[in-house]
């Protein structure tokens, strides 16, 4: 990058703001993707829409890439430049307004997710959408990535929730989509284009989401089960039984070995499956829910089942599921956590073909998750050192996206598709839908400056 | 350094909402993450130990939250401060350094005569003078810093003034060696006489060697790892000379680095000894049934600050809290961030002083939004850096340390 492009660069954010020395760019030339990195140019802090205005002119003008950059804890290698401009969107983090009229927040890209999460439950509101990253993710990024979650089967992810956008477009102008109205038809929805673009289509400068009323009550349950096969249907049956629980999270038995060798939770060894559920609502209803979960978890032959009596116990149960990532993590250098996702009426099958496709390719892989709504991690402990391992550990996950393809689900269900899994677009969505998506990135970017080389 | 320590570390990006320097910047190379990979691409040849490289690096704090919030087991912190260590030991120390941490630190009779002067300086009334006519801007920074911190300084350090052995009050149930911190010695004697009468008053009998040397961990904040080992060395070998139960400090610093001699030294009597060390509060709490019906009510409206040398180094955080409750009256409020860093670790707030008062600033607001009267901590370099945050800035509030508060509950007295 030209020295004089980059003091231009300097002139709109000032000299404080923008990163070029050799040691800031190396630790922004990763996000927490595993084994991918590559350098920006220069690393940019704007403090204000005007200014990112002005910094996507004079980028277009140049020609000059330009990323969008949260926390970085991208899972598809998304926040990453090869050479151009980072956009790091932290200074832009105030949270604008809550709205308890028309019961929606809007907020700067740079909020993080949490935040607004402690803001509007103190007014006894409630943003459902929860990444495993909602402590430093933010709300940019979540947008751009549509996140999902723990309370993706009874909330739905992110997309669920954007109501108006504020957009700097590719050439610098602002296009505004949506708003507080609930209804609107006017033109294309541009909103569900925007949310999971993936930095593609344009930077946010502003987020506008529903917000619901707080969930009064919440009863936490933690279930044992010798067979896989009885988890998979207790969870159909639960489903099929009217019951939406906000959280129905799935161990499997590497993962409650590894669990129970790090954190001594009293997990028994000898299940198949761990079930965490809870439901959450007015507290009569959550009475009778806690009580149907309780009976068709017993019904599928259940060894273990507990319900928890008040919010320190409630606490201990989930114990398990929050040290999964943790337990798993530690045992080798490195971790390969990834987000097939498939019908939820397909979640043994697929448990299936990842056991064996660890087998088949000698691997240790650990698989918790959401299985309410589909969503499995399986996580893949192996070491970046044994390139053999590795090679191994990919041509496992190519066979268990194509499985999920096969049964009617995705390559991924919240980390996005990136640099990570742009080899099985194509398998998923087929030419067609890589023509139309090429088409709407033209429509918005012609030059291609735009977060280039992601998703296809 | 060992390279699977490095690429442990998934860049799960847990470790940024913790981070104080982080919070601060939401910059990339001020976050433990990005300290991980600047470590790592220094050894990968990738970057190389620019002056620029080792600033990014000395910000941070130590503090060792992101070891806590670490879902792989990576302790940033430790690893800046071995890398830290590991420089010191190829360049050699510095002529102040050595001054400091070899002839004076580890020799507490000398330590104790060094403050002499300052224990003039204050009771001369010169402080004052020096204080109103603003005399210290004529020095450099880090030493107006210094002076700002310093409290007044009791009449003579602790450890010239107990007795080695204190009787248990009542029917002996044990005996406690008690490390007796050189800060809590020289500054904070009141803190740890009372920690000595409540051992005392719970049936220990309580030992203090006179002999007993520093715990070491100013060498390690200044990268001096063997200085480190002389110290835990000579004091493993003076404990082991009495029978104890526990070995007991009421300082946040020292109990973490105690613990850690059987991991420094790798040999048997170092690590019986830090299988002994206890934080007060874990002992205390072990009889909280019997402290519940001696403790005294005290209306007051406490909240907590954890300190990182006990939080996240040791696992501490339920006992202190418990105790606090055990006291009659006692309104206990839960801090804000409670265990985030006050900005104090070690010497940081003089040697990086900005920083350290926007974390501070940051910590003070917390307290304020608190509503408590007292704020209650258990290490002497967060009493030292609070004492001068409340003062100038929240000087409504109080600041105790966690024996003071239940030594007086205790008698009963009102704070």
């Amino acid at each position: 990058m030209e020295r004089s492009f980059i003091k231009e660069l300097q002139t709109i954010v000032g000299g404080e703001y923008i990163l070029t020395d050799r040691e800031s760019l190396a630790v922004y030339g990763y996000d927490s993707t595993p084994e991918i990195e590559s350098l920006p140019a220069a690393v940019l802090l704007p403090g204000s829409t005007d200014e990112i205005i002005r910094i996507m002119r004079l980028c277009h003008g140049a020609g000059v890439t330009v990323t969008p950059r949260g926390s970085g804890t991208n899972l598809s290698g998304g926040s990453l430049s090869a050479g151009g401009v980072v956009l790091q969107s932290s200074r832009l983090n105030r949270l604008l307004e809550i709205d308890e009229e028309n019961l929606t927040a809007t907020v700067e890209p740079g909020v993080i997710t949490s935040a607004l999460h402690r803001a509007v439950e103190a007014r006894d509101l409630f943003y459902p959408p929860d990444p495993g990253s909602m402590n430093i993710s933010t709300m940019g990024g979540n947008v751009a990535e549509n996140s999902g979650g723990l309370r993706g089967l009874k909330y739905g992810v992110t997309a669920d929730y954007v109501m108006g956008l504020e957009t700097v477009l590719a050439d610098g102008d602002l296009l505004r989509s949506g708003g507080k109205v609930v209804k609107d038809v006017a033109g294309y929805s541009l909103n569900p284009l925007l949310v999971s673009s993936e930095g593609t289509l344009g930077i946010f400068t502003g987020i506008t989401v529903k917000l619901i009323p707080k969930p009064r009550g919440k009863i936490t349950m933690l279930a044992h089960f010798p067979l896989l096969q009885d988890a998979a249907l207790a969870v159909s049956a639960i489903i099929a039984a009217k019951v939406i629980p906000a959280t129905l999270e799935f161990l499997d038995k590497v993962t409650i070995r590894c669990v129970e060798e790090y954190a001594h939770v009293g997990l028994p060894l000898d299940v198949d499956a761990v079930l965490l559920i809870e439901v959450d609502g007015h507290p009569v209803v959550i009475a009778e829910e806690a009580a149907a979960v309780a009976e068709l978890c017993r019904k599928h032959r259940c060894s273990f089942f507990q319900t928890a009596q008040n919010p320190s116990e409630a606490l201990k149960l989930t114990e398990a599921r929050r040290t999964a990532l943790s337990a798993l993590a530690r045992l080798r250098p490195t971790t390969i956590l990834e987000d097939a996702t498939v019908p939820r009426s397909c979640i043994a099958a697929m448990l299936k073909v990842i056991q064996e496709c660890a087998k088949k390719y000698d691997l240790v892989i650990g698989t918790f998750g959401h299985a309410g709504d589909g969503n499995l991690h399986p996580t893949c402990l192996t070491d970046e050192r044994d390139p053999d391992e590795i090679k191994r550990a990919h041509a496992a996950f190519e066979e268990i996206f194509d499985a999920a393809i096969s049964m009617g689900g995705t390559i991924t269900g919240e980390h996005g598709v990136g640099l990570a899994k742009k080899k099985y677009l194509p398998r998923l969505v087929g030419e067609s839908g890589i023509r139309v998506m090429r088409g709407i990135k033209q429509a918005f970017d012609p030059k291609g400056i735009l977060n280039p080389g992601k998703i296809f | 350094m060992e390279y699977v320590k490095l690429i442990n570390c998934m860049r799960c990006g847990m470790c940024l909402p913790v981070c104080p320097t982080y919070k601060e910047t939401f910059l990339e190379t001020a976050s433990p993450r990005g300290r991980v990979a600047l470590l790592r691409k220094l050894q990968e040849g990738e970057l190389e130990q620019s002056e620029r490289l080792l600033e990014f690096l000395s910000l941070c704090l130590d503090c060792q939250a992101c070891a806590s919030a670490c879902p792989c087991g990576v302790n940033a912190g430790e690893l800046v401060a071995e890398f830290t260590c590991q420089r010191k030991t190829e360049k050699g120390l510095g002529f102040m350094e050595e001054l400091i941490l070899r002839r004076l630190v580890p020799h507490p009779d000398r330590l104790e005569s060094s403050m002499g002067p300052l224990r003039l300086y204050q009771r001369s009334g010169v402080q004052k003078l020096v204080r109103t006519l603003g005399l210290l801007k004529m020095f450099p920074r880090p030493l107006e810093r210094m002076e700002g911190l310093l409290p007044e300084l009791p009449a003579r350090p602790l450890r010239q003034e107990i007795q080695e052995v204190t009787p248990a009050a009542r029917e002996e149930r044990g005996t406690v060696g008690f490390f007796l911190g050189c800060v809590m010695s020289l500054i904070f004697s009141d803190a740890s006489r009372a920690t000595i009468k409540l051992l005392s008053s719970l049936g220990y009998k309580v030992i203090t060697p006179r002999n007993q040397l520093c715990c070491g961990a100013p060498n390690m904040l200044g990268g001096d790892l063997e200085g480190m080992k002389q110290d835990a060395r000579a004091n493993v070998e003076i404990f082991s000379g009495y029978d104890v139960d526990f070995i007991v400090t009421d300082c946040g610093g020292c109990g973490a680095e105690l613990k850690r001699y059987g991991h420094h030294l790798e040999d048997e009597s170092a690590s019986a000894f830090s299988a002994k060390v206890r934080d007060i509060s874990q002992l205390l709490a072990l009889h909280r049934d019997e402290l519940r019906t001696m403790l005294k009510p005290l209306e007051l409206k406490v909240t907590y600050h954890d300190p990182c040398h006990i939080a996240h180094c040791q696992g501490i955080r339920a006992e202190p809290r418990e105790l606090l409750k055990l006291v009659p009256g006692l309104t206990f409020t839960e801090l804000n961030e409670a265990d985030a860093c006050c900005g104090s670790a070690g010497t940081y707030n003089i040697q990086r002083p900005e920083m350290s008062d926007r974390i501070l600033k940051r910590k003070l607001d917390n307290v304020r939004s608190s509503d408590a009267e007292v704020l209650i901590t258990s290490n002497p370099g967060c009493l030292l850096q609070l004492k001068k945050g409340l003062a100038e800035q929240l000087p409504q509030v109080r600041i105790m340390h966690l024996t003071e508060l239940l030594a007086q509950s205790m008698e009963g007295e009102s704070v």
